[in-house]
């Protein structure tokens, strides 16, 4: 019962990806086109999100607990610090470059297509890179930031 | 390459990611991150955490498959890029995603909609230097 709810909610989430465009890079390029061949439709994909979860949050968390875990996982620091600025300006660039993100390209693996894997792959090599060097700096010295 | 201007499908598609999103946080109590869950799959603290993730992954992958069932097409996948420019732009989004803690979905849909000012000031961010490297892509170096 558990594993078919988070099925369906995957499934839910890969159909919602595949419909609004974010799985094609072509799209997802021209929106940032703006002096070029521009397509405004990601504002939309990103708007009907928004507007959903903002709400549906509202609700849900008002709960003591979710249905099927014994409670919410969420994020609670709240401060900015460097590698979250860094790290999005990096992501920004390689999204700019592809125009797949993680969230687009995972669903997309459902089409077959080789590009697709092509990027999963590169995607994994990166975080996986990323990871060795982080451990290597952890233990050379603690950075603070 | 130009592509058609799709406000209703894309809005449709964005309130399916969005109810995907609070359907996960009503039932697991997780944040819907392609990236999060990803990383705990090759990564699992225990069979519990794997299995949660393999199977939203299942479904995820499976979208497209249901497209296709009800329209006849997959849904377009359109490359404007070199092989070449889609690794390098790959493993920079690793690189990126890792630093962090995933983008688009993480932060963009599920930490905009908790006004967590962390995700807020990454979404500035990578939308600012996606537009750049768009712009110097394209109309600078000319790919």
């Amino acid at each position: 019962m558990r594993l078919i709810s988070l099925y369906l909610i995957g499934l839910v989430f890969g159909v919602g990806i595949s419909i609004s465009g974010m799985a094609n890079p072509a799209k997802v390029l021209n929106f940032f086109d703006i002096a070029g061949t521009w397509d405004p439709s990601l504002a939309f994909v990103m708007g009907g999100a928004l507007i959903v979860t903002f709400i549906g949050y509202r609700f849900v968390l008002k709960r003591p607990a979710p249905m099927m875990s014994e409670s919410f996982q969420l994020p609670t620091r709240r401060d900015l610090d460097l590698p979250l600025i860094a790290g999005s300006a990096v992501f920004g660039i390689g999204w700019g470059i592809s125009g797949f993100c993680p969230g687009g390209a995972l669903p997309a693996l459902g089409t077959g297509r080789i590009e697709v894997v092509t990027f999963v792959i590169a995607l994994l090599a990166g975080i996986f890179v990323a990871k060795v060097l982080q451990s290597m700096l952890a233990k050379r010295a603690p950075v603070q930031i | 390459m130009e592509t058609v201007f799709t406000p209703f499908l894309s809005f449709g598609g964005g309130v399916l990611i969005g109810l995907s999103a609070i359907l996960l946080m009503a039932t697991a109590g997780r944040i819907m991150g392609a990236t999060g869950i990803l990383a705990g799959l090759l990564q699992p603290s225990n069979f519990s955490d794997w299995s949660w993730r393999a199977t939203v992954l299942a479904g995820m992958v499976t979208g497209p498959v249901a497209v296709m069932f009800f329209t006849g097409e997959f849904p377009a996948v359109q490359v404007p890029i070199s092989t070449t420019m889609l690794i390098i732009g790959g493993f920079i989004v690793g690189l990126g995603v890792r630093v962090g803690a995933g983008w688009t979905s993480g932060h963009g849909v599920c930490g905009m909609a908790r006004l967590s000012p962390r995700s807020i000031a990454a979404t500035l961010t990578f939308m600012i230097t996606t537009g750049i490297t768009v712009y110097v892509v394209r109309h600078m170096l000319g790919a």
